[in-house]
């Protein structure tokens, strides 16, 4: 671990967009009143017999300058950047450092390939269909490019693709673009929209629950898939702006390609270095927001991990129960939820577990709790054994 | 930032009359031609035979380069920090995932489903050196070897990591191809360091500015080399680096800008 300080950049802006609606007062709402955004329903012309988080209000196109860009994809992400005046806190930091100085860094696992499905079915000769565009859609760089143009930003620029952790890297590739003086500013984010091959294809990896998904439960079968849009601006000059990115940690399992490491070592490695990038010790964390799908692997590896690093007593919950699991956006739409517990001062529970698994040893929280809270550490983990750990903060 | 200094401990290259790095460092510093042939076969001698097996072939032009590069790495691969950046990863999973999507129920392979991830040459890099530190995947279309190279560049001078970068880029099959006109198969390596190493092949300073004209190979056939895949655009940073001399490539970067790499004296 380096030895050179980590300044904890200001979290100065922040929005969701999900299944649970749009904006941060959909988000607490549902928290709140324990509604869940998934649903059983089809998408489009799939006919797995599933539950998803799926968002309402995309099937209108973009404006008709963004047409080349036009896709699910887009759509969603430019319904998550109209919520919660991020727009407008955007273009403060951009008059404030200058278009250069703002960088954006995107995570999504699929961008717009739900546009070269589409394509596909329309193949004549071995032609796909003039509308199609690969650049501006199925390219995982799209999405971070939409964003960076849509905000006229100049600054550095990438979209991070690790699977399920990609919006979690994102802080971490942010911060290191912040820390070095690369930049002032950083848009983070993560979008990730319904698409048939993640629906068929976590289907034929047997890890799509039929029944709604049950993070930690006895009974769980698998995860439910959803979709989201999350942002975030962070700042170097955290100043007394309330929120910070205290820490990241970032491992790799060197194990499966879709599978956790059972003893949880590449999520032990990431939790450890977030705490140490803080300094702080593991009792000062108040809550875990768990990566938690809902798969009978996933949720055992990263309790072993939690329980080696935390001991049982920290209060940790999934929140994939409320959103479905949003894969490349799951780690920003989680970040914003953790603050969201944070700002409001509550624990959500573990929506839709019924009877916690024995074998899982954590403080899963079976009933919502309203306490005061100053951390939050959020967990993504994604295939390829990439792993994500971020540390959310209250100023103290 | 202005300016952050490193060290290039080694490279690798696998392109088209471009085979690995001993022969591209001839070539660049024009002691030998440049002869347009096709990537002749190789085996991984890193991968263990059942991800061998599975691993697609962008997984296996990524370990190609990597692999060359470490060649020259003094230390255990598992040490090291790794950004893979490419443009599309692997376009021949994406092209059969879609051509079975567009059928009625549609069964797909689990491992078609898994290797199709943007991050599927990082895992199984992990996998194959047992390397558990921090990994990165990146995509940033044209600009993405600019985008993984300052990455890296983080990585290993902001966090002081020895980090191996992997660019790289496979042509699609029809009928993404005409969409998306990769012309060959290319993959390049980096291993950057933020110490002062007596063997690197040079110390760099980079930093990034305002727009400014990317470096262009003077050779005709290297010029039209450094177009044909994303992973190319690094040439003219790999010439100074064969010629072992000083000097300066730029290139454009995703956000408007262009990464200025001098290499110094």
């Amino acid at each position: 671990m380096n030895a050179r300080h980590f300044e904890p950049p200001a979290i100065t802006a922040f929005t969701a967009t999900s299944a649970l609606g749009r904006g941060l007062e959909a988000h607490a709402r549902a928290l709140r009143e324990e509604r869940s955004g998934l649903r059983r329903q089809a998408f489009e012309d799939c006919t797995l017999d599933t539950w998803i988080g799926a968002v309402d209000g995309l099937e209108i196109p973009l404006p008709p300058q963004w047409s080349a860009w036009d896709c699910r994809n887009h759509r969603l992400a430019e319904l998550g950047l109209n919520q919660d005046g991020f727009v407008a806190a955007v273009e403060r930091a951009r008059a404030r450092y200058g278009a250069q100085r703002v960088g954006v860094f995107i995570g999504t696992s699929t961008s717009g390939v739900r546009e070269t499905e589409r394509a596909y079915r329309e193949l004549r000769e071995d032609r796909l269909p003039d509308w199609f565009q690969h650049r501006t859609m199925q390219n995982t760089y799209a999405v971070a490019d939409y964003v960076r143009r849509r905000l006229a930003l100049c600054g550095p620029s990438a979209a991070i693709s690790t699977a399920c952790s990609s919006s979690a890297k994102v802080f971490a590739a942010a911060a290191r673009a912040l820390g070095a003086g690369l930049c002032d500013a950083a848009v983070v984010g993560g979008v990730d929209s319904l698409c048939l091959t993640t629906l068929y294809g976590f289907h034929a990896l047997q890890l799509v629950a039929r029944d709604v998904c049950r993070p930690a439960d006895a009974e769980r079968s698998g995860l439910s898939l959803g979709e989201a849009a999350a942002f975030l601006l962070l700042e170097r000059e955290a100043g007394d702006a309330r929120w910070r990115l205290e820490g990241y940690g970032e491992s790799s399992d060197a194990h499966h390609m879709s599978a956790p490491d059972p003893e949880g070592r590449g999520a032990i490695a990431a939790m450890r270095a977030a705490l140490a990038r803080a300094r702080i010790a593991p009792q000062e964390v108040d809550y875990i927001n768990l990566h938690g799908t809902g798969t009978p692997a996933n949720d055992l590896a990263e309790d072993r991990a939690l329980c080696a690093l935390f001991g049982r007593d920290v209060p940790c919950s999934s929140t994939k129960g409320w959103t479905g699991h949003t894969l490349g956006a799951a780690g920003a739409l989680e970040a914003v939820l953790s603050l969201l517990a944070l700002r409001e001062g509550f624990l959500p529970r573990s929506l839709n577990t019924r009877r916690k698994d024995p074998r899982i040893e954590g403080a899963i929280l079976m009933s919502t709790r309203h306490v005061p809270l100053r951390r939050v550490l959020s967990n993504s983990f994604g295939f390829g054994g990439s792993n994500c750990s971020l540390l959310l903060g209250a100023r103290a | 930032m202005n300016g952050m200094t490193l060290s290039v401990a080694a490279a690798g290259i696998a392109a088209p009359g471009l085979p690995d790095w001993a022969t591209a460092c001839a070539v660049l510093r024009g002691a030998a031609p440049h002869v347009a042939a096709e990537l002749p076969p190789s085996f991984s001698q890193l991968l263990p035979p059942n991800e061998r097996r599975r691993a697609p072939p962008a997984v296996r032009l990524a370990f190609r380069a990597a692999e060359d590069a470490l060649a020259r790495w003094p230390l255990p691969a598992e040490r090291l920090a790794a950004v893979f950046a490419s443009s599309d990863a692997d376009t021949g999973i994406i092209h059969r995932i879609c051509q079975t999507l567009a059928h009625p129920a549609p069964q797909l392979s689990p491992t078609d489903f898994h290797n199709s991830v943007h991050n599927a040459a990082a895992g199984y890099w992990s996998i194959a050196t047992a390397a558990r530190g921090p990994s990165n995947t990146i995509c940033a279309y044209d600009a993405s070897f600019a985008a993984g190279l300052l990455e890296a560049t983080l990585l290993a001078g902001g966090e002081n990591l020895d980090t191996l970068l992997v660019v790289y880029d496979v042509p699609p099959p029809a009928p993404l191809y005409e969409k998306r006109p990769i012309a060959l198969a290319a993959s390049v390596a980096l291993v950057l360091s933020a110490r002062a190493l007596p063997q690197a092949l040079g110390r760099l300073r980079i930093a990034r500015v305002a727009r400014a004209q990317p470096s262009r190979m003077d050779d005709a056939a290297l010029e039209t080399l450094r177009l044909a895949n994303p992973a190319l655009r690094a040439l003219p940073l790999l010439h100074l680096l064969a010629r072992g001399a000083a000097g300066r490539a730029t290139f454009e970067d995703a956000g408007h800008g262009a990464l200025c790499v001098d290499v110094l004296p």
